[in-house]
């Protein structure tokens, strides 16, 4: 049986995507068969940041009504061969993600992948719901302010009430927390919440800290997901957190600010 | 589908007994715009919590004239007000052959069902209706338990008895019970006990950081919290129709 896990936050602009496309790198490139789906129908990203968007013949809506088959509509990535893209539709109405359709593309990756990950959109609306519904795991991207944690709160509690989990009266979806774009210096300076507060508040267990970072914008830009940045400390953070996801016990790293050398505090007058 | 078909024991329904704990409005005498006009502000004082909720008239107070007692003219007035009489509880032959006319249920009053009080102080009657003699004692409602964290947007309705939670209420969620609330955790949404008037409720929760407490229709938001016992472990109750905060270990 596939591990279905999806990635949501309620509020945009957090990292969802970013997220979906390293956590499903990760994971493939460890050997298991992923594939990671856009749910974001009107407002597909996902194929620009995984840079297969001039590979997109067929999507997810066109798998749903049936004009095309899943094998057609799959990309496969060309830096890891076991990591699979279903792409979203650019032109087609959110609603055309109807359960039963949804249900069957899901039980369809199921035969044939070990992990399917969907990568929710914004906001509390149909798309969302979709994605999140035959979750079995949800990782929630919460960056460390004050409205982010509170629609990360909301979207947590959608899961347990909206979910097919919830509606069967299965065991809940296991949820794990993933803090994205922290800064550590802000955070001392008091313009951030702590990651100690985000995860008081919301109760959830860490899977890990993405350090805020311009090598996330540049990879983005150049349709390269961050984990791939081995050398970079979000690619090492997004390292740690697929580690995590499978079981492995790793210190949390990325947290404390940087003690600035002599010469940085000279030359920055710091 | 095919199970409802072939199995023929499925019945429609099922009778089961149940005790329901409702709002009781003891009735002292009756005056069609008085009557109104108190219940409209009644409501007033807690917007929403008596919306659709069932309501039975007392008469075991009543002193007014039986002619005055107009049922069709009170039914009216609640559904007005959104909240549906569904009967009576106590008052003479007269008054229950008034409510019985309205189509009100009847319930027994407070001194029939008191069976010790009534073979002691009237001899004079002492056969009571069989139904009424072995009455058990109503069950209290058992206490509603939630062991999960009650996020932003989701409500938790304890309609009877108390609600326990043991874990965080979250800003922006909101609980509700008939009776107590404890809040095992923080209690950062809304919080409102005794949603039925029950003005003996309490609210306790191990830290206070909540939108909104409210009890029995008395309420105090946020901003009217922080002076006293923000972020600590206390219980709130009410005292002359103020909510009072004190801090649990001195309790």
């Amino acid at each position: 049986m596939a591990r279905i896990i999806v990635v949501t936050s309620g509020k945009g602009g957090v990292g969802k995507t970013t997220t979906s496309a390293s956590i499903s790198t990760g994971l493939a490139r460890r050997g298991h068969k992923t594939v990671v789906v856009d749910f974001d129908v009107g407002l597909r990203n996902l194929d620009l940041i995984m840079n297969c968007e001039r590979r997109v013949v067929y999507d997810f809506v066109n798998v749903i009504q049936g004009d095309a088959s899943l094998n057609q509509a799959l990309i496969r990535d060309k830096r890891v061969d076991t990591l699979y893209i279903l792409p979203a539709s650019q032109t087609r109405e959110k609603e055309a993600l109807t359960k039963e359709g949804v249900e069957k593309v899901i039980n369809e990756l199921s035969e044939t992948f070990d992990y399917i990950i969907c990568d929710s959109p914004a906001g509390i609306e149909h798309g969302a719901l979709m994605a999140l519904y035959y979750a079995d795991e949800a990782i929630v991207v919460t960056n460390p302010e004050v409205s982010s944690v509170r629609d990360s709160d909301r979207i947590l509690g959608i899961l347990q009430s909206k979910s097919r989990r919830a509606e069967m009266g299965q065991d809940p979806a296991k949820e794990h927390l993933l803090v994205t774009r922290y800064n550590p210096d802000r955070v001392e300076r008091g313009e951030m919440l702590s990651v100690a507060d985000v995860e008081e508040i919301l109760a959830v267990p860490l899977l890990g800290v993405i350090p805020e970072s311009q090598i996330v914008l540049n990879a983005s830009n150049q349709g390269l997901p961050v984990i791939l940045e081995e050398q970079s400390d979000a690619g090492q953070a997004y390292d740690d957190a697929v580690a995590r996801l499978l079981g492995e016990e790793r210190e949390q790293r990325f947290m404390t600010a940087q003690k600035k050398g002599f010469f940085s505090r000279m030359f920055k007058g710091g | 589908m095919s199970d409802t078909a072939t199995s023929g024991v499925q019945q429609v329904f099922q009778l089961k007994s149940a005790s329901v704990s409702m709002t009781a409005l003891e009735l002292y005498y009756f005056d069609s715009d008085e009557f109104e006009e108190t219940l409209r502000n009644k409501i007033n004082q807690a917007p929403g919590f008596f919306q659709d909720t069932p309501l039975i008239i007392s008469l075991e107070k009543y002193e007014g004239l039986d002619s005055e007692l107009d049922f069709f003219n009170i039914i009216g007035a609640c559904r007005r007000n959104k909240i549906h009489v569904v009967g009576v509880r106590g008052g003479n032959d007269d008054q229950r052959r008034l409510a019985r006319g309205a189509a009100l249920a009847l319930m027994p009053g407070n001194n029939q069902r008191d069976k010790p009080h009534e073979a002691q102080a009237t001899d004079e009657k002492p056969e009571l209706p069989a139904a009424h003699t072995h009455q058990a004692a109503p069950e209290p409602p058992p206490a509603k338990i939630i062991s999960q964290p009650v996020r932003s947007g989701q409500q938790v309705h304890a309609p009877e008895g108390d609600l326990i939670i043991l874990a965080p209420v979250q800003a922006g969620a909101e609980v509700l019970a008939a009776g107590n609330i404890h809040v095992y955790g923080p209690l950062r949404g809304r919080a409102l006990a005794g949603i039925h008037g029950a003005e003996s409720a309490r609210v306790f929760c191990q830290s206070l950081e909540a939108e909104l407490v409210s009890i029995a229709g008395h309420y105090k938001i946020s901003e009217d919290l922080q002076d006293n016992g923000w972020k600590s472990a206390v219980q709130i109750q009410l005292r002359d129709d103020l909510l009072v905060v004190t801090p649990l270990d001195k309790a």
